[in-house]
């Protein structure tokens, strides 16, 4: 039971990060001049769109999202609204919290809101993928006491979230060296540093989790 | 020795303050200096070099030009002269200076970019130690080889008027002089008017030889409103006129010899108007040669050159500590002979003062170059004496003039390099003694932080220990060594014996106590005694790893220059991540209490059974001051950490601070430009009555009255000096200094402070019964005396600045740290990042040219030095000392806290200044050849020494107020 959840998990993993690879390497093929950092923001889509895919392929179409009670299609076409609704809330939210951080308002506002799609993108649709739009399950999943998560998709949500967060964290530092590098340009350190972090996080998770598989007791569904 | 834990800290703040004077003292280089304390006199010029025969005459070359006008213009920046501002506004000089007979060169000044410095540097020829910029206040008689002292005597009479720096640096030098003051920066016609007004009748007159003109006006325009202000354009045009004047008149006289004008300025001013640091517009200034023995025809040059320049052409010897070189261009015009025999003046002295200050100066390329173009020299002389006129004479006399090009450039530039000498020995005693004051800080840390809040420090029996004599016998001896060594000239040998002997000796103790103190530590961590098993097994939550990481973190960051000049960045950055932390806190303990009373919810199946032990607090006292319910109190707990969030994001646009951003538009200049008076005057009403209302709840009555007067009066005052507009006041009134209404508002708050120490003290003595109250009434009227203080010390457009630092202040207060229970040390470091934020929001930067010295001069009529020094000091570090104080007031106003919260807090607050500080210290000696060490690094240092200052003012009120128990053994 372990050890199959925690390599359907890996090989998901494994299939996220491969995609973000093709994603930074198909365009190179299709789209003239592209670079990660010249056209920042066509890479920082098409990472953003083929997460998001793989993602909602992986997790909803395999039946990993929780089971629903009701099957009618009234129930599901809400729950499809209000997983938009919570994404768009969410890009709107780290958008808020970047300018917050210093990013300037008016200037190069597409700039800090595609960041805060790509970071929706790595940490929200992840959570509406495995969990649903229930923000009850949310707050038992990220609160302190809900560290004791209750699958092994719980856990690897947790670490790749704060991941990928603390990514774009530690990627706003070299923007005030004066090295006059063009990945030091408003936004591509921090969105490298999230999908560094992200990566990061899914390469961690099932480690983590094989590591501590003694302490972690998940309810078994 | 057991000491109470702010005591202890206390003492290590001083012994660490003493410890940075000693290594400032030796940081800071003496600069480069002629072995002979003389000056330069006629009689030791050196011979005209003639190979061959005996030696040829010292004479100089006859003067080029006969009297000489200095127009210096404070702050005139480059560009306003050659820029597109210089032909809109300017349009007579730069005629001159594209047509005319003139030289126009950017003069490059040297940081730090501050008067005084400046004309010693324009004087000297030298280029004045950073330490010059402490005593740039003060300024006493120069006492240097200098232009002045040596026009003065060969006989030249010196006329002089403008900014009375010179008069004092030049005493009874001039044969008249009306100086200016320049600390009331608000004025800027009179300052002019005074020096213009001498000028018709002095140019008619002939009975001087050097007229010096010192204009005060453009400086205090960039200071008050920057660079762009409206108010430029009517002054430069103003400057513009009497430079014509000038020209016109010295032109009108027919002399043999003909006059020179020259245009020159000390620095530069930055994009927001104030100057100091070294940035590409503070350093550049316009260097105008106006003179009729030029033909018409820009580069760059040093500032320092022109001392040399003048002394040569006016045949005068060059000072001796000049590290500046001729302008070329200046002679050009002269026969060859003579071109050759003044640069030959100039590489003479440039090698002797190379020869005494470098002890390898015979490595070095420019002294090599200088002999062989002197031998050059010679010969060629030898054959120009000949009679020898040919073609090849003159190609050998351009290539000597050549040689002794490359070999000033050289020369000049290795001797700007010695600038970075060190006296070494001060620098690591004085970092020893705070390195260990930090480990013994660090060391201390269990105990200090444990319930008893004392700290056992075995100072005595290590002074009795083998270790400490065998350890003070060798300090001593090695001081002996160092300081009987050749070319010792350091400053702390040059201390008095005994003194220098205790202060190695208490090294050496407190190097004792601290391996005891280690010693006693490890063993008691090896045998896991429970009681301190349990001090020492901290759970560290999500909070404290970021407060740890965080000002560990922002410590190391300062090793990159980059990082000091956007240090305001870093706690942006960490003030924010705090805020979340804090917000993500708020959230858990609220939701998690949510989600227990809503159970029946849909999800509620998915719930966890884990939350049902949870420790739930039965109840938190309900916001009983503000008398919320408890939902309410809810919502704003949790939109508490959000509106500091946006505060500190509107701050952050209010003053852009750094270098690599600094030019950005912030709202600060757009409320300072004089056409936004309404908007600044409505919003400093607005932060006023906040300021009001949200202070007034801790006075009494009394001190209610007293700080809403008070209130009125800083308004008055910035309506008097003429930065905001009352409602009934249309016409812009004359603007006067306001020095009474500034002096009404110190009334109120020497009252206030007053009150608040009465209430103080009154509490030590009935300690026993209400003293509690007593006692925190007392602190909160002593907060709300200094808030009113620095209410009318900051800009009016920084009051928000101070609106939002309280508001912040009550709002975490009521609904956050009471709420979630932080611990002192929690609380300390949330304060203290809080403080440094706020010290940057106010425009605060890691560069001295931030310091707003207007400050000083708030209330007294002219400069008086201590209370000047007093309340600049004062407001530049205003956010970290209110922070401190609001620190001190919580944590003994708490009534739930443990008794040692305040000494935890005290103790906090010196670690925390002795992190960085210390750390700060040894980077800097590792890094003292870095490129930037003089504009980056250094201004720092002086920021961080003056913060260890201010913190050890802390400490002290800290200790002074803390009397809850004393540590007995």
């Amino acid at each position: 039971m372990w050890d199959v959840e925690i390599r359907g998990m890996t090989s998901a993993h494994a299939i996220i990060a491969a995609s973000i690879f093709m994603a930074t390497v198909i365009p190179v093929v299709l789209v003239d001049n592209f670079s990660v950092y010249g056209t920042h923001l066509v890479w920082l889509y098409s990472v953003a769109c083929s997460v998001a895919v793989v993602n909602i392929a992986v997790f909803w179409l395999l039946g990993i999202s929780p089971p629903t009670k009701k099957n009618t299609l009234n129930y599901k076409l809400s729950r499809l609204i209000r997983s938009c609704v919570y994404f768009v809330l969410s890009c709107l939210f780290f958008h808020a919290v970047v300018v917050l951080y210093g990013a300037p308002l008016i200037e190069s506002a597409l700039e800090t809101f595609s960041l805060a799609v790509l970071l929706s993108t790595l940490t929200t649709l992840r959570c509406l993928c495995i969990l649903g739009p229930n923000v009850q399950a949310w707050i038992r999943v990220f609160s302190r006491d809900g560290w004791v998560a209750m699958s092994v998709w719980d856990t690897s949500l947790q670490i790749t979230s704060s991941c990928s967060i603390v990514g774009a964290w530690f990627g706003a530092f070299p923007i005030p060296l004066d090295w006059d590098r063009p990945w030091q340009v408003w936004p591509i350190s921090c969105s490298l540093g999230a999908t560094g972090g992200f990566l990061t996080g899914l390469l961690a998770a099932p480690l983590w989790i094989r590591w501590h598989r003694k302490q972690l007791t998940y309810k078994l569904k | 020795m057991r000491l109470k834990a702010s005591v202890f800290a206390l003492f290590c703040l001083i012994i660490e303050l003493l410890g940075i004077a000693l290594y400032l003292r030796g940081f800071f280089p003496v600069p480069v200096k002629s072995s002979l304390s003389s000056k330069s006199k006629l009689s030791d010029q050196p011979a005209e070099p003639l190979a061959g025969s005996g030696p040829n005459s010292t004479q100089l070359p006859p003067p080029l030009f006969k009297r000489v006008v200095i127009m210096l213009i404070d702050a005139l920046r480059e560009d306003f002269v050659f820029g597109p501002n210089g032909k809109r506004f300017m349009p007579f000089t730069r005629q001159i200076v594209e047509e005319g007979s003139s030289h126009g060169f950017i003069a490059k000044a040297r940081a730090p970019t501050v008067t005084m410095p400046r004309i010693k540097a324009l004087t000297t020829g030298s280029i004045p130690g950073f330490i010059d910029v402490v005593m740039n206040l003060n300024s006493p008689a120069l006492l240097e080889d200098n232009l002045i002292r040596q026009a003065k005597d060969a006989g030249k009479r010196i006329v002089f008027y403008g900014d009375d720096t010179w008069v004092r640096l030049f005493p009874r030098h001039f044969t008249e002089h009306d100086g200016t003051t320049s600390f009331f920066v608000s004025d800027y016609t009179e300052v002019d008017n005074n020096v213009t007004r001498h000028l018709d009748s002095t140019l008619k007159r002939a009975d001087w030889d050097v007229l010096i003109l010192h204009y005060l006006g453009l400086d205090h325009i960039g200071h008050i409103s920057g660079p762009h202000s409206a108010l430029i354009g009517p002054k430069l045009l103003e400057m513009d006129d009497i430079i014509k004047k000038i020209h016109t008149s010295l032109t009108e006289s027919e002399d043999a010899p003909p006059d020179l004008l020259v245009l020159c300025s000390d620095h530069g001013m930055s994009e927001t108007g104030s100057h100091g640091g070294s940035s590409e517009p503070e350093v550049s200034t316009p260097l105008v040669l106006i003179s009729l023995a030029f033909p018409r025809k820009g580069d760059t040059v040093e500032q320092v050159d022109l001392a040399p320049t003048l002394a040569l052409a006016l045949a005068l010897p060059i000072p001796r500590n000049s590290v500046g070189r001729l302008l070329p261009a200046v002679v050009e015009q002269a026969p060859l002979r003579e071109q050759l025999r003044l640069l030959h003046l100039n590489g003479h002295q440039l090698s002797s003062l190379l020869r005494d200050s470098n002890p390898t100066y015979q490595r070095q390329d420019g002294y090599e170059l200088f002999r062989v173009a002197e031998k050059a020299h010679g010969n060629w002389m030898k054959l120009y004496l000949e009679g020898n006129t040919s073609e090849v004479l003159g190609n050998l006399g351009r290539k000597v003039l050549k040689q002794y090009l490359e070999a000033l450039q050289s020369m000049s530039l290795a001797l700007s390099k010695q600038l970075g000498r060190y006296d070494m020995y001060s620098m690591i005693v004085g970092m020893g003694l705070i390195l260990e004051v930090l480990a013994l800080l660090l060391l201390a840390m269990p105990e200090a932080l444990g319930g008893a809040a004392c700290v056992d420090v075995p100072l005595a029996p290590a002074c009795l220990s083998l270790p400490f004599c065998l350890l003070g016998l060798l300090a001593c001896s090695t001081h002996v060594l160092m300081c009987t060594s050749a070319e010792a000239n350091c400053y702390f040998c040059s201390l008095p014996w005994p003194l220098a002997f205790s202060a190695l000796l208490f090294v050496a103790a407190l190097l004792c106590s601290l391996a005891a103190m280690a010693g006693k530590r490890f063993r008691l961590a090896g045998d896991p005694r429970p009681k301190v098993s349990s001090s020492l097994d901290w759970t560290l939550s999500e909070l404290d790893i970021l407060l740890l990481t965080g000002t560990v973190g922002q410590t190391l960051s300062l090793g990159a220059s980059s990082f000091i000049e956007e240090e305001h960045q870093t706690w942006y950055f960490l003030l924010n991540t705090l805020c979340l932390a804090v917000f993500q806190d708020v959230c858990r303990k609220y939701f998690k209490e949510r989600r227990v009373l809503g159970e029946e919810r849909e999800e509620s199946s998915l719930l966890p059974s884990t939350t049902d032990g949870d420790p739930l607090r039965p109840s938190f006292s309900p916001a009983t001051e503000l008398g919320v319910s408890l939902g309410a109190e809810k919502w704003l707990a949790l939109t508490t950490p959000l509106l500091t969030l946006v505060c500190c994001r509107l701050l952050r646009s209010l003053n852009q601070t750094g270098v690599q951003w600094a030019h950005l538009p912030d709202l600060g200049h757009w409320l300072n430009n004089g056409e936004h008076k309404v908007f600044l005057s409505v919003l400093a009403v607005f932060s006023l009555l906040l300021i009001f209302l949200l202070v007034q709840r801790h006075c009494s009555l009394v001190s209610t009255i007293a700080l809403a007067l008070g209130l009125l009066g800083i308004y008055s005052y910035r309506a008097a000096v003429g930065s905001v507009l009352f409602p009934w006041q249309h016409t812009s009134r004359s603007i006067s200094k306001g020095t009474g209404e500034a002096r009404f508002v110190y009334v109120f708050v020497l009252g206030i402070l007053f009150t608040g120490v009465k209430d103080l003290l009154c509490s030590q003595v009935t300690a026993a019964g209400g003293g509690g109250h007593l006692r925190s009434r007392g602190l909160w009227e002593v907060y709300s005396g200094m808030v009113l203080l620095v209410a009318l010390l900051l800009r009016p457009h920084n009051l928000p600045t101070l609106a939002c630092c309280l508001l912040v202040q009550t709002l975490m207060v009521q609904f956050v740290w009471e709420r979630l229970r932080y611990d002192a040390a929690q609380i300390t470091i949330m304060h203290y990042w809080f403080g440094q934020a706020f010290f940057y929001f106010q425009g605060n930067s890691n560069n001295i040219a931030t310091v707003d010295i207007s400050v000083g001069f708030v209330g007294l009529e002219s400069y008086v030095e201590v209370p000047a020094v007093i309340l600049t000091a004062f407001c530049t570090y205003a956010g970290p000392v209110l922070w401190a104080c609001h620190l001190m007031c919580y944590l003994s106003s708490e009534r739930d806290r443990a008794a040692g919260a305040l000494s935890h807090g005290c103790y906090c607050l010196a670690v925390l200044r002795s992190v960085p500080a210390a750390l700060y210290v040894a980077l800097t000696t590792a890094l003292r050849y870095h490129l930037f060490i003089w504009s980056v690094f250094s201004p720092k240092l002086l920021y961080e020494a003056t913060h260890v200052l201010i913190a050890a003012a802390a400490c002290l009120i800290f200790t002074a107020v803390d009397h809850d128990h004393a540590c007995s053994l």
